[in-house]
């Protein structure tokens, strides 16, 4: 009944998510004073409960060809079935869409509560409390769960991983009665490509917002900017919704929550909804034709002046300077 | 088709952070000089409802919200930029209810409004930002829920959603009735509508319920038996920005390059 449950997609592997999670799942479990098992669903379950067994007490892998791949009700109705029959005092999972789209239903099913996008989770005179951000990361409120289990998804990668055990825990079998009633299917998936590696991983961002103006800076400008610091490269919600790039390219409240050791805002006044996908970000530079645009509040350093004036120059002192 | 918009009224939250204030004793956000908006996703929810008559001809669109005596111009709204009927079920307890309330309500709402065959949402709210209601509504209803739709294409009996993952996009089918919550995309960036329908909007009937008319007690929709906010405060993380001077912009960028150099070197 105090135990704490993670749950995890095989497919997605054991990456820095399921790492931060992990360690979440884990402290939490200690303040609860009870065990921290793993839920696995999917193809790979087996490969991530490897990983994971180092940092849980239990590992439970569901692996059958009905859940090889994400699909909405059948998902819901496993996780449902397995965190019953656990009975944790909290659930917990990460901040990709899947997650985000099962937590309050998972939760309702369960008759407990769910919150979504936590930053810290623990225990307070037995009950959950969750701290977020909220008005677009203007201001951050602690909230307090009424209702048993807590659904929460958190942004992982934030947390602290857990440290290894000594002897690795537990790895179960389990098979879920799957009935084909299915009102929903997921019939075609395609990926994007954003460059190499995940946005919320990358440890340089290149950042483009409404000021660049339309489609080609990003490729002409931009994007050679990116290369040249190995960064990755990211827009604000302006330049997505205009369709000068493509959404999963979103940094912000309702885009990705990035939290770079570097980030090169260009362009982009820094509105508290982009802010708040940015608050982990270590140093924030921009550069910004307004020197009262908001993102200057933000920044360690930055330079008031056309992008277009400065970006190639600037690539052209950095390859400089990388020789 | 039968579709319902679920709308919210809420702070604008385009509000410059210096002007934003919060109440920390009421753990609620300040009103101040700001207005109150429809939000956002609601909005890509309705221009998504739009686009999808005009495409498809014979559909009517509900909106329906839970809110304040103000939210009634978050309705009026809608029904300028075309929305066919409207209907409020008044708040006058917590102003800031847990997502199950709202969700309860909100099913009470479409159970005496009629039969739906897509029930829509924004996929969270610009102040709050919960995330929830399209999911604790679909199991309130007992229906299958898609989350991060941007664009709708219906046939007999059947939807294809387009949806947004975080790597990509999906194509997911589903039988009517279902609940989708709607995100932002090039596509559906709300119109603006015109002045004469705005006019034309406050002639238009307007339902508007309490609790009581849903059937609903106090007790059961308290607002805070879900989850309950113990603390708001606005955390204080401005720095100070060190603007790179110069004589010249060729001075300006060998600075603003060595200091970049400076960080990604330092990782």
């Amino acid at each position: 009944m105090n135990d704490v449950v993670i749950c995890l997609f095989g497919a997605a592997g054991f990456d820095r998510s399921a790492q931060g999670l992990a360690g979440a799942g884990r402290k939490l479990a200690g303040e609860c004073g009870g065990s921290s098992h793993a839920i696995i669903v999917g193809s790979g379950a087996s490969a991530l409960a490897s990983e994971i067994s180092g940092f849980v007490d239990l590992a439970i892998i569901v692996e059958q060809a009905e859940l090889a791949d994400y699909q909405p009700e059948p998902y819901l109705h496993a996780l449902t079935k397995l965190c019953g029959d656990l009975s944790p005092s909290a659930i917990l999972l990460g901040n990709d869409a899947y997650s985000q789209e099962l937590a309050p239903r998972l939760a309702h099913r369960l008759k407990g509560t769910a919150v979504g996008d936590g930053v810290e989770v623990s225990l307070h005179n037995q009950s959950l409390r969750v701290t977020r951000q909220v008005y677009g990361g203007k201001a951050q409120a602690v909230i307090e769960l009424r209702r048993t289990p807590g659904v929460v998804w958190l942004r992982a990668r934030s947390f602290a991983p857990a440290p290894r055990r000594e002897t690795a825990g537990e790895v179960t079998k389990a098979t879920i009665e799957i009935k084909d009633d299915a009102r929903t299917r997921i019939v075609e998936r395609k990926r994007e490509e954003t460059g190499s590696a995940r946005l919320e991983d990358a440890r340089v961002i290149v950042s483009g917002g409404r000021g660049i103006g339309g489609p080609e800076p990003f490729t002409n400008e931009l994007l050679p900017l990116a290369d040249l610091m190995g960064a990755q490269i990211a827009a604000s919600r302006a330049a997505c919704d205009a369709g000068w790039v493509p959404p999963t390219w979103q940094v912000g409240q309702t885009g990705k929550k990035v939290a770079p050791d570097l980030y090169l805002a260009i362009a982009i006044a820094g509105a508290s909804q982009h802010m708040a996908g940015i608050s982990e970000a270590r140093n924030i530079v921009a550069i910004n034709t307004d020197s009262d645009a908001p993102i200057f509040r933000y920044c360690r350093f930055g330079i008031v002046e056309d992008y277009r004036k400065v970006v190639p120059l600037l690539r052209e002192k950095l390859a400089a300077l990388q020789k | 088709m039968n579709i319902l918009v679920c709308l919210k009224q809420i702070l604008d939250p385009e509000i410059p952070a210096r002007d934003f204030r919060v109440d920390s004793s009421k753990r609620e956000a300040e009103r101040g000089t700001a207005n109150l908006v429809t939000n956002i996703f609601c909005e890509n929810a309705l221009e998504t409802a739009l686009q999808l008559r005009e495409r498809t001809g014979e559909s009517k669109i509900s909106v329906l919200s839970y809110g304040q005596e103000s939210a009634e111009d978050v309705l009026r709204k809608a029904l300028a930029m075309k929305a066919d009927s409207a209907a409020l079920v008044l708040n006058n307890g917590n102003p800031n209810p847990d997502p199950l309330t709202v969700a309860r309500v909100l099913a009470a709402a479409i159970g005496k409004l009629g039969d739906f065959d897509l029930i829509m949402v924004g996929r969270e709210a610009g102040d709050w930002g919960a995330g929830q209601t399209g999911g604790l509504l679909a199991e309130e209803l007992g229906l299958p829920c898609v989350s991060f739709v941007d664009r709708i294409d219906a046939s007999a009996g059947k939807v294809r959603l387009h949806r947004q993952t975080d790597s990509g996009w999906e194509l997911v089918e589903a039988t009517t009735p279902v609940v989708v919550t709607i995100t932002n995309d090039e596509h559906n960036v709300p119109r603006i509508p015109k002045v004469r329908d705005v006019m034309m909007s406050y002639r238009q009937p307007l339902v508007q319920w309490t609790l009581d008319d849903l059937g609903l007690s106090e007790a059961e929709v308290d607002g805070k038996s879900y989850y309950e906010v113990v603390e708001l405060v606005i955390p204080q993380k401005e720095t100070t920005c060190e603007f790179i001077t110069g004589d010249t912009l060729d001075e300006r960028l060998d600075a603003f390059a060595e200091r970049i150099v400076a960080v990604t070197s330092s990782i």
